[in-house]
C-alpha cells in the first residue's frame, strides 16, 4: 500500500481521532499532516502493518511537541488532556465513534450547508481544497474560506465534537443524510467534466456503512445507505464504450453488481418491516425495484413515487414521478403533470419534457425543449447525450 | 463553561398590543426562571425601542451624537439574556424556549473566551 492510498484511507480515522484527543479539529488535522510528513522519510515504500495506528501515534506525540513550545492556557490545558490519555487510541470501536462524532460536529445546523459539505468531504473524505472546488463549480478560494470559517465556528462558538442524544436525532440527522447523499450524487453525476467521479461515490459508501454501523436501528440511516448501494451497483451500466451515458432503459443488466444489489434489497426488507418509511427509504425502495429481475414493474415504482410525494412534496419528485407516469398512463398524462413545475437553472426539468414531446410526436416543440436543457447542462457526457437526442429528432441536423 | 447572548430581533414595523406584550413578558419571565433554576443565568434584559436611543461616534478626537440606532435597520435589538454553558447545543436548546416564548428571532452569539469563567 503506498503512502496516498493509506492518505485516502486513514486521512479522516486519524483527525477524527486526534481531535477527541484534542479537542480541536484545526490542532488535529496539523497533527496529522506533521505526522504523515514523517511518515514519507520513515516507511521508505513499507508502511508499518497498522498504518493509522501509526500516524494517531506520531501524530499524538507531535502534537505534545507542539503543545509544549506553545505557552497559552489553553495550549497547557490541551497538553495536559492529550497526557492523559491512554497510548493506544485505535481501538476499533472509539475510532469509530470518533468518525461519526467528526461526521454530526462537521453537519452541525449551526453551519452553513456548503460548509457541511466542504467539511464532511476534507475532513472525513480526506480530498483536497482543489477537489472539492472542482466538485462545486466554486473558485477554491471560497471552500477554503468556508472551511476555515467552519473550523473556526465550531471552537469559537463551541459546536460540541459529540454524536447527538436519540431526542435531538430527528432534527440532526437530516444534514449528515443530505451531506452524504450529496457527496454520492456528486460523484455520480459531476457537475462537470467526466460523468462519474468514483471517488466520491466510493466515500459516500464508506460514511454511509459507518454510519449504519453506529445506527443499525435507524430506518432512514439504512434507507440510504440501500439507496447508495443500490445507485451504486448500475454504475458499471451508465457509463457506455465511447463514455457515453446510458440511461436506465438501455442498460445492459448484465454489468449491474449482483452483490451490491443483494445487500440493497436485504436492506429494504428490512426497512420494510420496519414500516417507518421515509424519503430515502422510499427511494431505496423505487431502486430496488428497478434493480429487481429482468423489467422495471413501473406500477410499483409509480405507487412509491406517490408515497414518496406525500412525504417529501418537492417539484424533483414531481419531476422523477413523471418517468413513472409515462410508463403507466402514458406521456400525455405525464406531461401535464409537469406542465406546472419551476426548477429555474435544473437542467433536467427541460430534458424530461423533451423526451415526453418526443413519444407525443411533438417534434418541434422537443428540439426547443432539447435546445432549452443542452443550455442548461454542465456536465460534459449528459450535454453529449441530450445533443445526440436532438440530433435523431432533426434529421440532417 | 462558555458565555452565550441570546439577542431578541424585535421588529419594530409590526405593532403590537399591550395584551400581546404582557403575555410575551410573562413567558419570557417564565423561561428566565427556567434558566436560573437549571444554573444558566447570568444576566437578563429588556430594552425600550429604538427611538430611544443614542448613538455616539468617535471623530478627530472628539466626538458626534445622533439620535436614532447605530444601524438604520427594521430589526433592532429588543432585549437579551446572557447564559453560561457547556456548548452551542445547550445554547440552542435555550435559545429555543426563547424564541418560542417572545415569537422572534434569537441570536445566538458567544462571548470571546476572555470572558470565560
Amino acid at each position: 500500500m503506498d503512502l496516498d492510498s493509506v492518505y485516502r484511507a486513514e486521512y479522516g480515522r486519524c483527525v477524527a481521532t486526534l481531535t477527541r484527543l484534542l479537542g480541536d479539529i484545526g490542532l488535529a488535522e496539523e497533527a496529522v499532516q506533521d505526522a504523515f510528513a514523517v511518515a514519507v522519510g520513515k516507511w521508505a515504500g513499507a508502511p508499518p502493518a497498522n498504518p493509522g495506528a501509526w500516524i494517531v501515534t506520531t501524530a499524538r506525540n507531535r502534537a505534545i511537541d507542539r503543545l509544549r513550545r506553545e505557552s497559552t492556557r489553553e495550549a497547557r490545558h490541551a497538553q495536559a488532556l492529550l497526557l492523559h490519555q491512554p497510548a493506544e487510541p485505535e481501538e476499533a470501536g472509539p475510532v469509530r465513534d470518533d468518525q461519526l462524532r467528526m461526521i454530526f460536529t462537521c453537519c452541525h445546523p449551526a453551519l452553513s450547508p456548503l460548509a457541511q459539505t466542504a467539511l464532511t468531504l476534507r475532513l472525513l473524505g480526506g480530498l483536497e481544497v482543489p477537489e472539492i472546488a472542482r466538485a462545486y463549480l466554486v473558485p477554491e478560494a471560497t471552500i477554503s474560506q468556508r472551511i476555515v470559517r467552519a473550523k473556526k465556528k465550531i471552537r469559537d462558538a463551541g459546536i460540541p465534537y459529540r454524536v447527538p442524544e436519540a431526542a435531538e436525532l430527528p432534527d440532526r440527522l437530516g444534514p449528515v443524510l443530505t451531506v452524504l447523499y450529496l457527496v454520492f450524487n456528486e460523484g455520480y453525476t459531476a457537475t462537470s467534466g467526466e460523468l462519474l467521479r468514483t471517488d466520491l461515490c466510493a466515500e459516500a459508501v464508506r460514511l454511509a456503512r459507518a454510519l449504519a454501523e453506529l445506527m443499525p436501528g435507524e430506518p432512514e440511516v439504512i434507507g440510504l445507505l440501500a439507496l447508495l448501494l443500490l445507485t451504486e451497483a448500475r454504475r458499471p451500466a451508465r457509463v457506455g464504450p465511447a463514455g457515453e451515458l446510458v440511461v436506465l432503459a438501455e442498460q445492459d443488466r448484465s454489468r449491474w453488481n449482483r452483490e451490491l444489489i443483494a445487500e440493497g434489497h436485504e436492506l429494504v426488507r428490512w426497512c420494510l418491516r420496519r414500516d417507518q418509511p421515509g424519503p430515502y427509504q422510499l427511494q431505496a425502495a423505487i431502486n430496488a425495484v428497478h434493480t429487481d429481475g429482468r423489467a422495471t414493474d413501473w406500477a410499483q415504482v409509480l405507487a412509491l413515487y406517490d408515497q414518496l410525494l406525500r412525504h417529501t412534496p418537492n417539484p424533483i419528485v414531481v419531476l422523477n414521478r413523471a418517468v413513472a407516469v409515462a410508463e403507466v398512463h402514458g406521456p400525455a398524462l405525464a406531461l401535464a403533470t409537469i406542465e406546472e413545475l419551476d426548477l429555474p437553472g435544473y437542467h433536467l426539468l427541460p430534458a424530461t419534457r423533451a423526451d415526453l414531446l418526443t413519444r407525443l410526436g411533438r417534434t418541434a416543440a422537443a428540439v426547443t425543449a432539447y435546445d432549452e436543457a443542452i443550455g442548461l447542462a454542465t456536465n460534459d457526457t449528459e450535454r453529449a447525450f441530450l445533443e445526440s437526442r436532438r440530433a435523431n429528432l432533426v434529421p440532417g441536423n | 463553561m462558555k458565555q452565550y447572548l441570546l439577542a431578541v430581533q424585535f421588529d419594530e414595523s409590526v405593532p403590537e398590543t399591550e395584551e400581546e406584550t404582557r403575555a410575551q413578558m410573562a413567558r419570557t419571565g417564565r423561561v428566565t426562571e427556567e434558566i436560573r433554576a437549571a444554573g444558566a443565568w447570568v444576566f437578563t434584559g429588556g430594552l425600550q425601542p429604538s427611538h430611544a436611543t443614542t448613538v455616539v461616534r468617535p471623530a478627530n478626537g472628539t466626538t458626534t451624537m445622533t439620535d436614532g440606532p447605530f444601524a438604520e435597520t427594521k430589526e433592532q435589538l429588543g432585549g437579551f439574556w446572557v447564559i453560561r454553558c457547556e456548548d452551542l447545543d445547550q445554547a440552542l436548546a435555550w435559545a429555543d424556549k426563547c424564541a418560542l416564548a417572545c415569537g422572534r428571532p434569537i441570536e445566538v452569539r458567544p462571548f470571546h473566551d476572555g470572558a470565560e469563567d
